[in-house]
């Protein structure tokens, strides 16, 4: 970029005029990646989230004090309020808080991600599928998601929990939940992927594929899922969010991650009968959940807003 | 125009009805849109065949049906001897190199995700025998050259051309597996006035240099007058006049033919004067339930007992030299050009 704004511009080729402006990125992806570099809500967005990946994979950049070692607790600190040492206080058995908010932000990104890829994944996938083959295979596909969509959300991820997390908890805990949180929510992204691909497949230009003999398979993947992947990518970015509440949630009401793992929604369990006499107890994880679902939230609105041509 | 060679492509009886259901579960069908109706011609290499008719007669059902992009309900379409309409898997695909078409809008007709080599290089990925892998890239550059657009644009995106340009792309597309028919379906009608002529006259050129023959399918008469060797005229799911362009355009024997005539526009203010305007009463009848007998009675000042009793057979009228579907027919000069 610099390179052509400093040297002066060189003589243009004689060719045939052309609509599109020199320095203008080629492909569709690449103008919506040209936006979302220009957007701010994208720019704080994506900050914050490399911030919590980084805080995910690597806590002890963050904190001295590793969460995990029982050692670095002393009962005797209990419920300390904030104070130089313990900058978010301590809880009941005397652990910092700061440390154990920074060590909680692995389960929630984890949970939130892998959630959030899995649901894309299957549901983008058989939703390619219901809309691409329609008839019977997208009656069976659409009914199948209808039943799943009909349970609420909580309630059945309570259920499923509640009967098969408990003993798996210590091991498959993070994968227990994420499969629960995944088997209610993937209907939504089948919806979106049927709807998205009903449109596309009825394009000029996938006639033109089959006038020219190209098979289903050809079809599918180089025609109609890059041109209808957009809404899939936009619903599951704003949904990393919601799982990642979600996992928060079922962790506060006790079917979710279970202690020893250092989750948020814990932490606030742990925090909410002692509210009154230490808040910082309750606040501070809730706080960095808040940040977290907020910052990909805006990076879902940002992409949805880059990605959608009726904005442009 | 030239001598044209031996019949590449037979169309016999050919219809297409959609059946119309009732019901969410158990559907039953209640009747069938009767979109291309018994319709019969002949195209022989390196000629032109202009289709017209107004919107929702077929025109675009019968390209359809000719592409074996939908299956015909009865009739055949033969090309080299063989019915598309009846081949699958690979003899239909081995077929499909045969025909081509190249679509009405530039702006949906190419897919946005892809770049111009991808798009005109599909067709040797699918056909992956047609050229060698190395060669692949050469040849789509060739035929970029061929349609007029810069060779070097070949990792462009559509969205970076203008319509003319696109739809030099598609007819590139269309051209690369060498296919002897090309059926056009509205080519021009989405791009302004000055570019349809410059891809009228790519398409006339490439005529030419690969004797290919058109299908040119069009609702703007001047459009189809100027490529066309014979003109195919079509009313509600049937062809009503086949001839010579010449013969269409300067003795149109059916009445509706005579009206579409009557409606061009005359550029010249002197001849404007002596040109007759037939104002056709009401709407086409729904394809659904076409009239009785013949299908354009109901508009037709000519119309008699017989009209609909009878239907009028696609043949040789006396007083006329093309074949017209009408019991009245009788050639009439409605333009008065010369």
């Amino acid at each position: 970029m610099s390179n052509e704004m400093t040297v002066a511009p060189p003589p243009q080729p004689a060719e045939a005029p052309q609509p599109a402006k020199p320095g203008k990125p080629a492909s569709l992806w690449s103008d919506a990646w040209y936006d979302l570099r220009r957007n701010k809500v994208f720019i704080i967005g994506a900050v914050l989230v490399f911030l919590l990946v980084l805080m995910a994979l690597f806590p002890s950049l963050f904190s001295h004090v590793d969460a995990y070692n029982p050692a670095t607790c002393n009962l005797a600190n209990a419920r300390q309020g904030v104070t130089g040492a313990h900058w978010f206080g301590t809880d009941n058995q005397g652990c910092d808080t700061y440390s154990r908010v920074i060590y909680g932000a692995r389960v929630s990104i984890l949970v939130g991600i892998l959630t959030a890829v899995i649901t894309g994944v299957v549901g983008g996938g058989l939703g390619l599928v219901a809309g691409f083959y329609g008839r019977w295979v997208d009656i069976l596909l659409s009914r199948v998601a209808e039943i799943f969509f009909a349970i609420p959300a909580i309630l059945g991820a309570l259920l499923i929990l509640s009967v098969v997390g408990r003993d798996n908890s210590q091991k498959w805990g993070v994968w227990v939940v994420v499969m629960a949180l995944a088997l209610l929510a993937w209907p939504l992204v089948l919806r979106i992927m049927r709807a998205s691909v009903i449109s596309a497949k009825n394009q000029d230009y996938v006639v033109a594929a089959r006038a020219l003999g190209a098979g289903s398979g050809r079809i599918m993947m180089r025609h109609i899922l890059p041109n209808a992947i957009a809404p899939v990518i936009v619903t599951s970015t704003l949904n990393l969010g919601v799982f990642i509440s979600a996992e928060a949630g079922l962790s506060f009401l006790g079917v979710g991650i279970q202690a020893p793992t250092i989750s948020w929604g814990l932490m606030i369990a742990d925090a909410r009968a002692r509210f009154l006499s230490a808040p910082e107890m309750l606040l501070f994880p809730a706080l960095l959940l808040s940040i977290t679902v907020l910052a990909f939230v805006m990076l879902g609105d940002a992409v949805r807003d880059a990605l959608d041509p009726k904005l442009r | 125009m030239a001598a044209h060679g031996e019949t590449i492509l037979e169309v016999r009886d050919l219809v297409k009805h959609f059946p119309l259901t009732q019901g969410i579960v158990f559907k039953r069908q209640v009747g069938a849109i009767k979109a291309v109706d018994g319709v019969s011609f002949d195209l022989r290499r390196g000629e032109t065949l202009g289709v017209v008719g107004e919107s929702g007669c077929g025109k675009s059902t019968l390209a359809k049906v000719l592409m074996a992009l939908e299956r015909p309900t009865s009739g055949s379409v033969t090309i080299d001897g063989k019915d598309i309409g009846k081949a699958r898997g690979s003899e239909l695909k081995r077929m499909r190199r045969n025909i081509q078409m190249v679509m009405q809008d530039p702006y949906t007709s190419l897919n946005p995700r892809m770049t111009v080599g991808d798009i005109v290089g599909e067709p040797f990925e699918i056909h992956s025998d047609v050229v060698p892998k190395d060669g692949r890239r050469q040849r789509v550059q060739e035929l970029l050259e061929v349609v007029g657009l810069n060779p070097d644009h070949i990792n462009r995106y559509p969205h970076q051309f203008s319509g003319g340009q696109r739809q030099r792309i598609g007819i590139a597309r269309g051209l690369a597996l060498q296919p002897e028919i090309i059926i056009c379906d509205e080519p021009v009608s989405a791009l302004d006035v000055s570019i349809q002529a410059q891809v009228m006259n790519l398409l006339d050129r490439l005529q030419k240099e690969f004797n290919l023959a058109y299908i040119f399918i069009a609702h703007d008469l001047s459009v189809v007058r100027h490529i066309s060797d014979r003109v195919a005229v079509m009313y509600l799911g049937k062809i009503v006049e086949l001839g010579k362009d010449n013969e269409i355009y300067e003795k149109p024997s059916h009445p509706y033919t005579q009206a579409l005539l009557s409606a061009v526009p005359v550029p010249n203010p002197d001849g404007r004067e002596s040109r007759e305007r037939i104002i056709l009463q009401g709407d086409p009848p729904s394809p659904a339930n076409p009239p009785t007998g013949c299908r354009f009675r109901t508009r037709c000042w000519k119309a008699q007992d017989i009209c609909a009793k009878e239907e009028p057979l696609l043949q040789i009228r006396p007083g006329t030299d093309h074949l017209s579907a009408c019991h009245f027919a009788e050639a009439h000069d409605v333009v008065h050009a010369q």
